[in-house]
Parts: structure tokens; sequence; C-alpha cells
């Protein structure tokens, strides 16, 4: 039988406030265990929860971005279940009126297909704190340095179809909240994770199938192998005559596969009710206007624009779209050297080479944009040829000078055009090479064209690299017809 | 729905509230009146009734995203029955 995945992700963004989304205590990552866990977020008596605006425009601001409706009025509601790292005994979120309604990202596959993928809605919520199950004289340690930071999460509808696609989506969703600046989107800091509901179907059959929803996937890749596996394993529990069963189950990187945590039976009745503590959140048209004008250049924009305006191909302006640090530093680049195509094959060859080999993110490139925009120019005004260029860049990168200039003047890169001078060099070289110009006179004249290549060495040789090539090519030739 | 005497000793005990034998039977006469009045309000039709989210017919006021809060750990950690190393320490969860 043929068969069809279905998959929904609800994805988890940490939000990049300073203080937390209900108490003015720090978010910084990595500090001391409970140093930044104030009264509010440890739930004691008496404690007031006060929302964070920043939380509330930055959820807006997602919001604005995957063309979702923003409510005017969202509500936050209590979660309540049992857990150590959860003090209060409830987190605080939104499950009947969310901040962010229905909205719909683009994603673009490998093939360079696009799809839509609806958004059901995100809301706002604080995250809990964490269990250490170290053995601590047979005690588990809690920090809850985390507890109280804010979360957008972030639900699709059910519209991924493979492993690759809902790959694709996390990485759209990342891409809109990097660019965005709402979340780091550090995966491996827990910045940003999902739970991914799969289910399985017979093709063209129209109702959903059991779903298994996997918990706490934490990277692009994980997705797609979790998804894979459980995809698997549903076909073949199906096709042995057996159910799949509704439940939550975790993904073990290292098995590479995932297992079930608890049944639907099992399932907690978190007895939502509305938070007396907090009031109703109430946005005003003037308020999402003002978010809606200082929305940044999104991914999907500028791809297109990269496409349309600057001429790339469909590969180069999504690869040079993907991260608003590569996007930013590429416009640099342009901006400097004034060519797209140029620009482009630079940030995306020797640049990208080069981090890649020193597994260093574009941020902390050792070069700068203007100083490889520079470098580019001078291959464009013919100052020096291509494989100069590679020397000079390799000269930025470690540090010899600070510009392109600076280097070609230092190393004495600078391309020789004075055709007086190429012509020199070439009358020398053919004065040294009796023997080379005899054969080349005696050969068949569709055969000269290669053995040209000899000449052009040598002369490029004299020149320590500097020579224009298509210059130093099309003399030689004149020289040596002339002498047959 | 009858409470019993069984149900406010258990009630208390998970709060780790003392409640003396004599408390325990006003207890369950004041909780009963209360359940009494749930049911009482879940006889009325609200069919049509948008759910109201708070009885303040206020909005919510936001505070600016500063960092405010000081490190009072040792403060707070005086009244937890074990720490270490900065951490709490509760009896062992099993997942």
């Amino acid at each position: 039988m043929q068969w069809e995945t279905v998959i929904g992700l609800e994805v988890h963004v940490q939000l990049a406030t300073h203080s937390k989304i209900f108490s003015g205590a720090s978010t910084a990552f990595g500090a001391e265990p409970n140093s930044q866990a104030c009264a509010v977020d440890l739930g004691l008596p008496g404690v007031l929860p006060v929302l964070n605006e920043q939380a509330v425009a930055m959820a807006v601001q997602f919001g604005l971005a995957v063309h979702a409706d923003i409510a005017e009025v969202s509500v936050f509601d209590r979660k309540n279940y049992f857990y150590p790292d959860l003090p209060k005994g409830y987190q605080t979120s939104q499950m009947y009126h969310p901040i962010v309604g229905p909205g719909e990202v683009e994603i673009t596959l490998d093939d360079d297909t696009t799809h839509r993928i609806r958004i059901h809605h995100a809301h706002l919520e604080e995250d809990a704190g964490k269990s250490l199950h170290e053995d601590f004289h047979g005690m588990t340690g809690i920090d809850l340095n985390r507890a109280g930071t804010p979360l957008l999460e972030i639900v699709s509808e059910p519209d991924m179809r493979s492993a690759k696609e809902a790959a694709a989506y996390l990485k759209a969703i990342h891409s809109i909240v990097t660019y965005l600046g709402i979340s780091d989107g550090n995966m491996a800091e827990g910045s940003m994770r999902c739970d991914v509901n799969v289910s399985v179907r017979p093709k063209g059959q129209e109702a959903f199938g059991t779903r298994a929803e996997i918990k706490n996937v934490n990277s692009f890749r994980f997705v797609e192998r979790a998804i894979a596996f459980e995809v698997e394993r549903q076909i073949e529990l199906i096709e042995d005559g057996g159910k799949v069963v509704q439940e939550t189950r975790l993904f073990d990187p290292e098995r590479d596969e995932t297992r079930s945590m608890r049944t639907k039976e099992e399932a907690n009745d978190y007895r939502y009710f509305p938070c007396p503590d907090l009031l109703p959140v109430v946005l005003d048209q003037a308020y999402l206007d003002h978010l809606r004008s200082q929305l940044p250049e999104l991914p999907a924009e500028k791809r297109e624009r990269f496409q349309q305006a600057l001429g790339l191909s469909a590969y180069d302006a999504s690869v040079l779209s993907a991260s608003r640090d590569m996007a930013e530093y590429f416009e640099e680049v342009h901006r400097v050297c004034g060519d797209a195509k140029q620009a482009a094959n630079w940030v995306q060859g020797e640049l990208s080479g080069a981090l890649n080999r020193e597994n260093l993110s574009i941020a902390n490139s050792p070069v700068t944009a203007g100083q490889l925009g520079e470098l580019v120019q001078r291959v464009l005004d013919d100052t020096i040829n291509g494989k100069a260029a590679k020397e000079v860049f390799q000269g930025l990168w470690h540090g010899e000078g600070t510009s392109a200039d600076a280097i070609i003047e230092a190393k004495g890169l600078k391309q020789v055009t004075d055709t007086g001078a190429i012509e020199a060099m070439i009358d020398q070289v053919i004065a040294d090479s009796p023997a080379q110009v005899a054969q080349y006179c005696d050969a068949e004249p569709e055969k000269r064209g290669k053995m040209i290549g000899y000449f052009v060495g040598q002369v490029m040789k004299a020149s320590r690299g500097t020579a224009n090539p298509q210059q130093v090519n099309g003399l030689l030739k004149e020289k040596l017809d002339a002498l047959l | 729905m009858a409470l019993e005497d069984s149900h406010v000793r258990r009630a208390a005990h998970l709060a780790r509230i003392a409640v003396s034998d004599d408390q325990a039977s006003g207890f369950v006469e004041d909780l009963s009146r209360i359940l009494d009045m749930v049911d009482q309000l879940q006889g009325v039709d609200t069919d049509g009734v948008a759910p109201l989210a708070h009885p303040l017919d206020a909005t919510q006021r936001l505070r600016a995203d500063e960092v405010t809060e000081t490190n009072q750990r040792d403060t707070f950690q005086r009244c937890a029955p074990a720490v270490e190393n900065g951490l709490y320490l509760v009896p062992r969860v099993v997942e």
C-alpha cells in the first residue's frame, strides 16, 4: 500500500528579552544555578506577575511576519500540573485566546518548489526550570533560572507531508525569528525546540491517522531522523495488523529511535482556566501599525529581491538570504564592489570555504564585508588578476594587512596592463625559447592554440603572476604568428 | 457533592496544614457550602454568554523589559529543606 505522512510542528522559541516574561529577573544564559530566580519565578506567596512589553512586541512582530491575524484581546490561562521545576504548580500560558491567530509560512525545498504551511496560532507562555537528575544523594537538583523565560509557541497546521518539508519549515521559522531579532535561535542552548506530531494514512484517504507526538527535538537533523524512524514504525505496525496509539514519544538521537513516554490514557488533565493575576492584553491598531512599520525585510522578500533586482540564480538567492548575517554580509560586499554576481561568488566560494575550514560563523569572519568588497572591486577594475585576488584574500584572512589595497601594494601584486612592459617580457621569452618557437611554427595551425600555453606560462612567471592573462594571450599570439 | 471528614483530612495533609479534630468538622460544613454554591452556578444557562476572562473592567499594564531583580538566592534558600551547589533538592523525580 502507498502511505502518506502527515506532520504538524509545535515550535517553542525562546524570546530574546533581557528580563523574564512576568518578572524583572535576568534571562542571561549560563548563570550560577538559581541566581536569576526571583520571588515571582519561585512562586512565593503574595507575588504578582507583570507582563513584559517586549515579549508582547516580539510575539506581535512574529505574527505580522507570517501574515497572521493579531488578537485585539488575548488572555493568559493557567495550565496546571505538578512537577518540581514548576514551583507555582501551573504554567502561565494562552489556551483560549492566543496573541497570534492563523497565518502562513512559505517554505522552499531543495528542488526549488515552494509550499505554503499554515500556522494555526502562536501563543506566549513561560518556560519551566530545569531538573538535574544526576545523583544528589538520591535526590533531584532543581535550577529555576530558566523558570519564567518568555517562550513563543508556534503551532502549525498538519500541512507537511515529508520529513524534508518539516525540516524546511523549521528552518523557515528559524530564519524568520533570527531576521526579526526576536530570538537568537540557538538550538544547542535550547532557544528553539520542537514537538513533532506524526501520523500516516493510506494515500488518497481524507481522514487523518492516529498521531504520535515526539517531544523535545532540538536540531534540524534530528527532526528529519525522528520523523523517518516514526513513519517507518507506524507503517510497519499497521501493516502487521497493529494499531497506532495516541501517545507521547521521545527521540533518542544516540540510538536513532523514538520511545514511548506516556499514552493518552495517562495524559494529564491540565484544568486550564483564565489567570486571575493577569488582565486581558488589549492591543490597538496604532500599536500594530507602528510595529509593522519597524519590520525588517524578511527572508522570503530578500530572496525574491536578490533574484529579481540583482539577477542572482534561485539557488544563490536562497543561500545568501538564509540567515540575516549572511544576507547583510553579502549586501555590504555588493554595495562596495557594485557587482552582485561577483559578490555572490566570492561570499559563497572563497569566504564560505575558509569559514567552513575553520568552523567559523560569518559573523566572526576575520575578513570584513567591506574588505572583501574592496578586494572584489580590485578584480573588477583589473588592478589584480584572479590568482592574485586569492592571495590577497589569504592575506586579509591572516591579518597581513587591513585592506586589499595595502596587501596588493605590500606584495607587489598589481596587475601589469602596460602593453609595452608585457611586450618586453614576451620578447624576452621568445628569445629564450628558440626550440619551442620552432616547434610552434612547424605545428599544424589547429594545434598551435594549445602550444601557446607554454609561452603564457613563461610570461606569467616572468611577471610573478601579475600580468593580465588575457593581454598576454592576445599579444603572444600576434607576435608568434608574425614569426610564421 | 457531600464532603466527608476524610476528604478534609486528606486535603489538609496534602496542603501541609495542621487541622485539629474540632476544626475538621467545621471545615466539612464550610467547604460543603462552597461546593453547593458551585452546583448552583452550574445550573445557570450560559448559552450564548461569552466567557469572562477577568471580573475587572481593565486591561493589562505592561512593564519595560529591564532587569530589576538582584541575586537573592541565599535568602530564598534559607526556607528550603535541602540545597546543594545552589540547587534546590527534591525527592528524586522518575519519568
